[in-house]
């Protein structure tokens, strides 16, 4: 037996061996702790050897799970030690027992500095590793430039160097301001240039950390990472101790390919060449061979290549035998290789256009969901979830509704989430939408969180067509024996809403309604009580002819809860019980819910929550964050899902109610005008109060009891009923978005020159990671997204229109895991705007999301856009950047289609020269009629077939709103010649001259060809995927209008 | 990065136990009986890597104890795997031909050639010939 050198160490660690049960094991255990106590409180004649042993033996019964709090102070007294065994001692297990908050570590600062800076190495390397395995504020403040000098030392051998590395890199992680980047870059060179593999090794993980922080400032080493790659990997003199089982340092190759995917884009045609070159060996080169630890770390380096090439957008060639690898490890049986197939493969989809040949393997992959092995059916989930779009949205949504019956508890919330997402997200039809998540109702309804049943109600609400479907399918569940709460709470809220719609159906009396629901009254909690009342208020009042004795069954139950010990149940009792006696008003208090406003899915948002957070994170990472944002943006999908026609489609941000009525005919409820019934109460003779209580209570309590309390949009309990209230006050969902980005990305290219490129040279360290102008045209006709990206910050913004008024809310979100600070945003508006911003908090916590509401009122038409002048501090950099807000003409316009008796009339009337203005435009960029009815659609400006007899012309009316023109009617003729499309005559008119020249010119720059929008490369492939789409085809796909929703 | 490495046994005794995040002690033992769970009934056909909260647990066995590296969800995790047995190889070289007992009763040996292993939670140093030398030096000294 190997002893421990130290006689009573051993002899306690076999008598704790030899304790038969915890027991005995917790006795001895307590004498020797006993026993230590008294040692150290007599220090006297303790000799330093005695001291060493105790404080070893505090560490094993401290991993044994007791608690060594008091010997701590001992612990960390020995590093104070004059000679080695006491120190080493005193180092190791205060770095085991202490963590960085821990005030004992203030007392050592001077000893543990004396020891780096001195002439001892060992006791530099002591030190070094304490630091570094402790970290801490304190110690990275006062100890890191003798750590950075140690570092770069040409003095101190190999063993010291190394850990000074990776002290510095946990000093770093504690803090960046420990490293100065100017001075850094060049040292960080020299430091690759090292010839020893370990202290390169150390190296190259400090320079990974550095580099994913701030990949700019060390573009000066990037050719070094590929020299490193090309010795490593050419097996060029790298001495045998740091091969393993043959293959040079896998280690070290790993962490190079990582740190060369912080950087965007290898621009160095040499080095590129010669990075590839090295990639092409390793994705050719690697075999499956017999001995498993050479199969592991080759294909740990192969995984990290392949990661490196999907990072570098590599050619065709290369990105194809990339996916033929993946698409056979994922068919493998060794469960390592087959799970980290389908984990890459997941993660391909984020950067590339690959769907197709990922869909490929989908019936393998619906295999791996089935393996025994919980981690492979995580990855064959997730790698599901991912690459589900509209074409196999019901096979894979219904494999996964099959494997809930049999998944266990760890994955079924999940599981559930998912389901809920793509079927919403995907549904072919709308009816398939509402039998899923029913299913997933019944099915796992303890997995089910509210905001899934919360979104199907919004979208039963939001289509009428569904709505006597959803009814029967909900009574046809309430036969069930036995049924999950969840269900109880659908199901009555869509019998209450729509029950009456099943009139004549067998069993759907409102009697025999009220009967099945009223069965489940007894054995539901307190928030289902709720909502069963609210039921029978509705059930009541579609009681026609009334039925007596069903009104005196429900007037029973509400006055037994008239004194109910909950104040919500009480409250509802009361005043449903008077209503239902006012007789007739009860019908206007009670009537259907009104529309829900658009609004992003609750579900995408938690999805997105659960993001995980890691010290640095993954380049691939960062990139997709691009494209799907994390804080908020819902109608901003990547077209990795789905063609490119449809991901074009889900970029609508339409309620499917609108959509369903076709834009030719666009009907005159868009003229009205919005009634807000908050504003007009009187109108359906109820009082207010009561009013938008009655009718609103099912959803505001709701939801704003179990609104989890996350960072994101929905924070503050305020906001959240301003967001619930939104539908009340406004009847019909916001004017713009009633015609909304019928916008094919061809059109945005066009909004070019309304937007000159960036505004100044912002001369941040820190750049943009989205490309900041096209999300402004994106957001130019599109009423939410991201406006703006970097590597700390996102802002997203979200808007809402009503005549001249305008509300934004801004949506920061700090990507880090420490605070931006001096946090400033400024609005800089020309004349013609009132722009009213919320103020801004300093400073934005770790991972946190503020909202910051801004007000417009719009004066009068311009062309001039507000500037919103951003600034906040990451670590000591400062950053400011000017960005353009997407407040432009279009969103003041509603589009409003008139008929040849209304638009003829007016269109003569207007004659005087300045109201009517017509111009010859050249070098407009060709495009056919019906991709310019898109355009005019995009703007707000509603096309209207039939009224000009010549097909090669077009019509199109809208009502612009400021507060100097009121609401006013535009009207526009376009004569276009087939001959030749780049020419065409544009006449507008209106009551306004100012209007008249503005809007003239506005549309005129979003019909020229502007040269500099055609080299924005970004929305190009989606463009030329575009073939004329047919708009009405696309507005009744249902799918197209669910996922826009999203 | 490593956020935390764990030797246990079957029984869930922990032999070693280095934290690179600064963890209360309450959380290390819910930790350590959570990895033990997590990693102790899975069939040796499985794949090596668990999730766990929202990290990822890679593990080997060998014998009857179970290393366990934690890590970050985008780290690769072959080469984490082999890092496992890399130390494995270490201390079997040191101990010539290791068992559970001799790191039971040398512990500390452990914890030091550990720290000449990972530091920070970063690979220090990968050649075994270097860390065994080291050790050669360092018990010199005591």
């Amino acid at each position: 037996m190997a002893l421990s050198g130290m006689r009573g160490l051993s002899v306690f660690i076999s008598d704790v061996r030899n304790c038969h049960n915890k027991e005995q094991e917790r006795l001895r255990v307590d004498k020797e702790l006993g026993n230590i106590r008294t040692r150290f409180k007599n220090e006297k004649g303790l000799s330093p050897y005695e001291k060493k042993k105790y404080v070893w033996k505090m560490l094993y019964i401290y991993m044994l799970g007791y608690d060594v709090d008091f010997g701590h102070m001992e612990t960390v007294s020995l590093i104070s030690a004059p000679k080695y065994p006491e120190k080493q001692v005193g180092y190791i297990v205060t770095s085991c027992l202490l963590n960085e908050n821990n005030d004992f570590l203030r007392m050592v600062i001077n000893t543990v500095r004396n020891d780096i800076i001195g002439r001892n190495e060992t006791f530099q390397c002591l030190a070094l590793t304490m630091v570094g395995n402790i970290g801490g504020k304190e110690f990275s403040e006062s100890l890191a430039p003798d750590v950075q000098k140690l570092l770069i030392s040409s003095s101190c051998r190999p063993v010291v160097r190394k850990k000074a590395a990776l002290c510095l890199l946990r000093l770093y992680r504690k803090n960046p301001d420990v490293v100065n980047i100017d001075g850094w870059a060049d040292r960080m060179a020299q430091l690759l240039d090292e010839r020893d593999l370990g202290v390169l090794t150390s190296v190259m993980s400090l320079f990974v950390s550095l580099v994913s922080n701030n990949a700019e400032a060390y573009w000066n080493c990037l050719p070094k990472c590929v020299r490193i790659l090309e010795r490593l990997a050419r097996n060029q003199d790298i001495p045998q101790e740091y091969t393993y089982y043959g293959i040079p340092s896998p280690w070290l190759q790993v962490k190079t390919m990582r740190a060369l995917q912080y950087f965007p884009t290898i621009e160095d045609p040499n080095a590129r060449r010669a990075l590839f070159e090295v990639l092409q060996r390793i994705l050719m080169g690697t075999d499956v061979v017999k001995n498993v630890n050479k199969n592991n770390a080759s294909h740990a380096v192969l995984f990290e290549a392949l990661a490196l090439v999907m990072h570098l957008d590599a050619e065709k060639e290369m990105m194809s035998q990339c996916v033929a690898l993946l698409g056979k490890f994922i068919a493998v049986r060794e469960p390592n290789i087959r799970y980290l197939g389908l984990e890459n493969m997941a993660r391909m989809l984020l950067v590339t256009d690959v769907q197709d040949i990922i869909k490929r393997h989908q019936a393998q992959i619906i295999t791996s969901l089935k393996d025994p092995d919980i981690s492979i059916r995580r990855r064959a989930l997730d790698l599901l979830y991912g690459m589900c779009d509209v074409t196999n949205a019901k096979e894979i949504v219904e494999e996964l509704l099959q494997y809930l019956n049999t998944a266990e508890f760890a994955m079924r919330e999940e599981l559930a989430l998912k389901a809920a997402i793509l079927a919403e997200k995907f549904a072919p039809d709308l009816s398939w939408y509402v039998d899923v998540i029913l299913q997933l109702i019944d099915k796992a309804g303890d997995f089910v969180s509210d905001d899934i049943w919360y979104r199907v109600v919004q979208f039963v609400t939001n289509n009428e067509d569904l709505q006597p479907y959803a009814a029967a399918k909900a009574r046809e569940y309430l036969d069930k024996p036995a049924l999950h709460e969840t269900m109880v709470k659908v199901s009555a809220y869509l019998l209450g809403e729509y029950g009456h719609l099943l009139a004549r159906r067998p069993g759907c009396s409102p009697k025999e309604l009220f009967a099945i629901i009223n069965d489940k009254f007894t054995t539901v909690s307190t928030s289902t009580v709720a909502i069963l009342l609210s039921s029978y208020a509705k059930i009541l009042m579609h009681n026609q002819p009334p039925d007596v004795g069903l009104q005196q069954q429900i007037l029973t139950i509400f006055k037994k809860y008239e004194s109910y010990i909950d104040v919500e149940i009480q409250q509802r009792a009361v005043e449903y019980f008077e209503l239902i006696r006012k007789g007739s008003a009860l019908a206007d208090v009670l009537a259907e819910m009104p529309k829900f406003p658009e609004r992003e899915s609750a579900l995408l948002k938690k999805a997105e929550d659960a993001e995980v957070d890691t010290a640095e994170q993954s380049a691939i990472k960062l990139r997709s964050q691009q494209q799907t944002s994390s804080a908020l943006v819902v109608a901003d999908h990547p077209p990795a899902n789905g063609s490119a026609s449809v991901a074009n489609q889900l970029t609508l941000v339409k309620m499917p109610s609108q959509t369903s009525s076709d834009i030719q005919e666009s009907t005159p409820t868009y003229e009205q005008a919005p009634k807000p019934p908050v504003e007009t109460p009187k109108e359906n003779g109820a009082p207010f109060d009561v009013e938008s209580k009655a009718t609103s209570i099912p959803e505001i309590n709701i939801e704003s009891k179990v609104e989890p309390p996350s960072t994101s949009h929905s924070a503050s309990p305020a906001d959240l009923l301003a967001d619930l209230l939104g539908p009340l006050a406004i009847e019909g969902p916001p004017p713009v978005e009633q015609h909304p980005a019928q916008v094919s990305e061809a059109n945005q290219s066009s909004v070019g020159d309304l937007a000159l490129a960036t505004l100044d040279d912002q001369s941040n360290s820190v750049q943009p990671i989205v490309n900041v102008e096209e999300k402004f045209h994106i957001l130019c006709t599109k009423d939410s997204g991201v406006l703006y990206e970097d590597p700390h910050i996102q802002i997203g913004l979200k808007a809402e229109w009503r005549a001249h008024h305008g509300r934004l809310v801004l949506f920061m979100g700090n990507k880090n895991t420490s605070p931006l600070m001096s946090v400033r945003a400024l609005i800089l508006p020309p004349s013609h705007f009132k722009m009213e911003l919320a103020s801004v908090p300093d400073t934005i916590p770790p991972r946190a999301q503020v909202q910051v509401p801004l007000e417009v009122a719009n004066l009068r038409a311009s062309r001039d856009v507000a500037v919103l002048d951003f600034s906040y501090t990451f670590g000591t950099a400062p950053v400011d950047v000017k960005l353009r807000l997407p407040v432009v003409l279009n969103k003041f316009l509603q589009p409003i289609t008139l008929s040849p008796e209304e638009f003829f009339p007016q269109w003569k009337a207007l004659t005087v020269h300045s109201l009517k203005v017509q111009e010859v435009i050249k070098g407009v960029k060709p495009m056919l009629l019906p991709e310019m009815a898109n355009l005019f659609m995009s703007l707000h400006l509603a096309v209207t077939p039939g009224l000009d007899n010549n097909p090669n012309n077009l019509v199109a009316c809208a009502t612009f709103f400021s507060e100097a023109t009121r609401a006013m009617l535009c009207l526009i003729r376009v004569e276009t010649d087939p001959q030749d499309r780049t020419q065409l005559r544009l006449t507008v008119a209106s009551g306004d001259q100012n209007l008249t020249f503005e809007l003239k010119e506005f549309i005129k720059e979003h019909l020229i060809d502007m040269p500099r929008t055609r080299a924005a490369p970004p929305p190009t492939p989606v463009q030329q995927q575009l073939p004329t789409p047919a708009p009405p085809a696309t507005y009744n796909d249902p799918g197209a209008m669910l996922a826009g929703l999203l | 990065m490593i956020r935390f490495l764990l030797l246990q046994n079957r029984q869930g005794k922990t032999r070693l136990a280095k934290y690179y995040v600064p963890l209360e002690d309450s959380e290390k033992h819910k930790v350590e009986y959570e990895v033990h769970r997590l990693v102790v009934n899975r069939d040796p056909k499985f794949t090596n890597f668990v999730e766990f909260r929202t990290h990822k647990v890679i593990y080997r066995r060998y014998a009857g104890l179970f290393f366990s590296i934690c890590v970050d969800i985008t780290d690769n995790e072959l080469a984490y795997l082999e890092c496992i047995h890399l130390f494995v190889e270490i201390l079997d070289h040191f101990f010539s031909n290791v068992c559970e007992l001799d790191l039971v009763f040398n512990f500390h040996k452990v914890y030091l050639i550990l720290d000449e292993f990972i530091l920070a939670g970063e690979l220090q140093e990968t050649s075994k010939k270097a860390i065994i030398e080291r050790m050669g030096e360092l018990e010199k000294l005591e």
